[in-house]
């Protein structure tokens, strides 16, 4: 290792970890995400208050609705008429209703405004209903790598994506900017310093601390959340080293081209949210209208959200999965050129 | 061979930022070893003209020689052998004093790091305050501090851009004290100020305005030239001269 890289390194290590805020970025904001990933982030749901209204009071009805109530997601609220259960979901009291009018033919209504929670609820009560004898038909569904649905199996390998992505690129966004704010790049300019040397001190340990959240947050999924992780560790980290070139390539791109810090850390949100919201983390890329859904192929995150998912939950190899690795070697290999060569010493 | 009897040689020497020229066609040598100062009006021209010659700013025309070496063709080959102080402070603030030192030093392949860090403390007049963090000292010490770290690697020449503004009359006077001692040992100083007794302790001068060089001699020679006594006089009279000072 060159000399001159050895102390740019060793400058960069105590700048970063002498400054309290950094501390917290990088040890406590990885944990604290992924918890809250894990914990509120749900699409799950749990104990649905239900109006009940039954008109009819047969055994046949009672039967169903005791069906509800054993699922332990239906927690049945009575109620003696429509219009008071129709009043209770104006007021947000119950979240569903089930109807059964004089002559037990059964109504189950879910409160669309609730959005994606309502589909889920319609759902369960159709698989209740399926279960239920005298249908004619039994439906039975499996989901598979994921077979009791849960959503934290799904949103907390993401987050490392979104973590990963949001320290290191505002870190690496401030990085070249911040010198030439307080004027010590100038000072720098005027030494022998090598581009390379500079640059690669200023990433390198960005790089180290993307690849300890990347741990960090492996292991309270795995550890913590008990989400399993099919797929091999090693890939997993050769994944994490090239979504780093794309993160850091990005951020320093910004910071060449930022004039103030602030600049550089708007530039540096302006760019994680799109790239989140194309990146198939909530909504689904197949979904997404054609010219947006070409706009995704030049989203890294989108490979890595692949690349997570399928290590978690399915154990894929690099045999069905090196199309996302592939496009994240290019993508991070023309960020970064880019970079480098937008930086220079003398102007 | 001209290039190497001076430290340092302008040929037509040229700035253009868009339509604005900052150095405009600016020829001129300065001896090996002796003290040189620069003089103008804020805005002149000075500043570019050092980033110039230190590799940091691409002439658009004309030639700058510095220690042999053509600035246009090799910026980066000037960097080993120059030293660069500016008048904004540019060490480290969240690094100790020890430390900011240990880095230029090791940047610069300083050879006995320590004992080289060591005698930039006590030049600074840092002794005991090593583990201090930069960022808490005074300015006259930490301009003293900045100069100490410019020099550690025994430049040719040193380039100081106002390096005193801001400081007080006695750090100022140490300041030029080891500026003196630096070119007794032979370095080449390369120095702009706005202070007319800094200007006195200069061998030479050359005053800007505008982009260009208006005149160039020892203290002596521009007061006699122009028939004033302090260099003050000299300043503003051909300042005043020709106009507006932009």
């Amino acid at each position: 290792m060159s000399k001159r890289l050895k102390f740019m390194l060793k400058k960069e290590l105590l700048q970063t970890l002498r400054d309290p805020r950094m501390r917290i970025v990088i040890l406590v904001m990885p944990i604290f995400q992924t918890l809250v990933f894990g914990y509120a982030v749900t699409t799950d749901v749990k104990s649905v208050d239900t109006a009940v209204v039954d008109l009819a009071n047969t055994s046949a009805t009672r039967a169903v609705t005791d069906q509800f109530v054993a699922s332990g997601i239906f927690v049945p609220v009575w109620k003696n008429s429509y219009e008071e259960a129709w009043h209770a979901m104006d007021q947000s009291e119950i979240q569903a209703m089930i109807l059964f009018d004089r002559n037990g033919r059964m109504q189950f209504v879910t409160d669309g405004s609730r959005g994606l929670s309502a589909g889920v609820t319609a759902g369960y009560a159709a698989a209740i209903l399926g279960r239920n004898q005298q249908a004619p038909v039994t439906v039975e569904s499996r989901a598979w790598y994921n077979p009791m649905l849960e959503s934290r199996n799904f949103y907390v390998p993401g987050v490392i994506a979104m973590m990963v992505m949001v320290i290191t690129l505002i870190l690496s966004s401030m990085a070249v900017v911040r010198e030439v704010e307080i004027g010590t790049m100038e000072q720098i300019m005027v030494t022998p310093m090598k581009r390379w040397e500079f640059i690669v001190g200023k990433l390198l340990p960005f790089g180290v601390i993307g690849m300890v959240n990347v741990l960090v947050v492996t292991a309270v999924a795995v550890f913590w959340f008990s989400i399993p992780l099919q797929g091999s560790v090693p890939l997993l980290m050769l994944a994490a080293v090239l979504y780093l070139m794309n993160t850091l390539g990005f951020g320093l791109l910004i910071s060449t081209v930022s004039r103030t810090q602030q600049q550089a850390m708007l530039s540096a949100f302006f760019v994680i949210f799109p790239a989140s919201l194309l990146s198939g983390f909530a909504f689904p890329i197949a979904n997404m209208p054609a010219v947006i859904r070409f706009f995704t192929l030049f989203n890294p995150m989108r490979y890595m959200m692949t690349i997570l998912r399928d290590l978690f939950l399915k154990g894929n190899g690099l045999s069905t999965l090196w199309p996302n690795y592939l496009a994240m070697f290019l993508l991070g290999t023309a960020l970064l050129t880019t970079a480098i060569l937008r930086f220079r010493k003398t102007s | 061979m001209t290039d190497n009897d001076y430290a340092v040689t302008l040929e037509n020497l040229t700035r253009k930022f868009g339509d604005f020229t900052a150095v405009d066609d600016v020829s001129f040598s300065v001896n090996r070893g002796e003290i040189f100062g620069f003089l103008g009006a804020n805005g002149a021209g000075k500043s570019t003209t050092i980033r110039m010659l230190c590799g940091i700013l691409k002439p658009t025309s004309g030639r700058g020689i510095v220690g042999g070496v053509d600035i246009s063709r090799t910026p980066e080959k000037v960097k080993s052998f120059i030293g660069y102080m500016s008048q904004k402070f540019s060490l480290y603030d969240d690094l100790t004093v020890e430390e900011n030192l240990n880095f230029f030093a090791g940047i610069y392949g300083v050879k006995n790091r320590k004992d080289a860090v060591n005698r930039a403390i006590e030049s600074a007049g840092l002794a005991g305050r090593e583990k201090k963090m930069t960022g808490s000292l005074p300015v006259g010490w930490k301009q003293q501090l900045s100069l100490a770290s410019a020099v550690m690697h025994n430049p040719d020449i040193l380039f100081l851009d106002e390096p005193t503004s801001g400081v007080d009359p006695v750090s100022r006077r140490k300041f030029w004290e080891t500026i003196r001692a630096k070119s007794d040992d032979g370095t080449t100083v390369f120095v702009t100020t706005h202070y007319m007794t800094e200007a006195e302790y200069c061998d030479r001068l050359s005053i800007m305005r505008a982009g260009k060089v208006i005149a160039l001699g020892s203290p002596d020679e521009l007061k006699r030239k122009n028939d004033r006594d302090t260099l003050e006089d000299v300043f503003v009279s051909l300042v005043q001269q020709t106009g507006d000072t932009r």
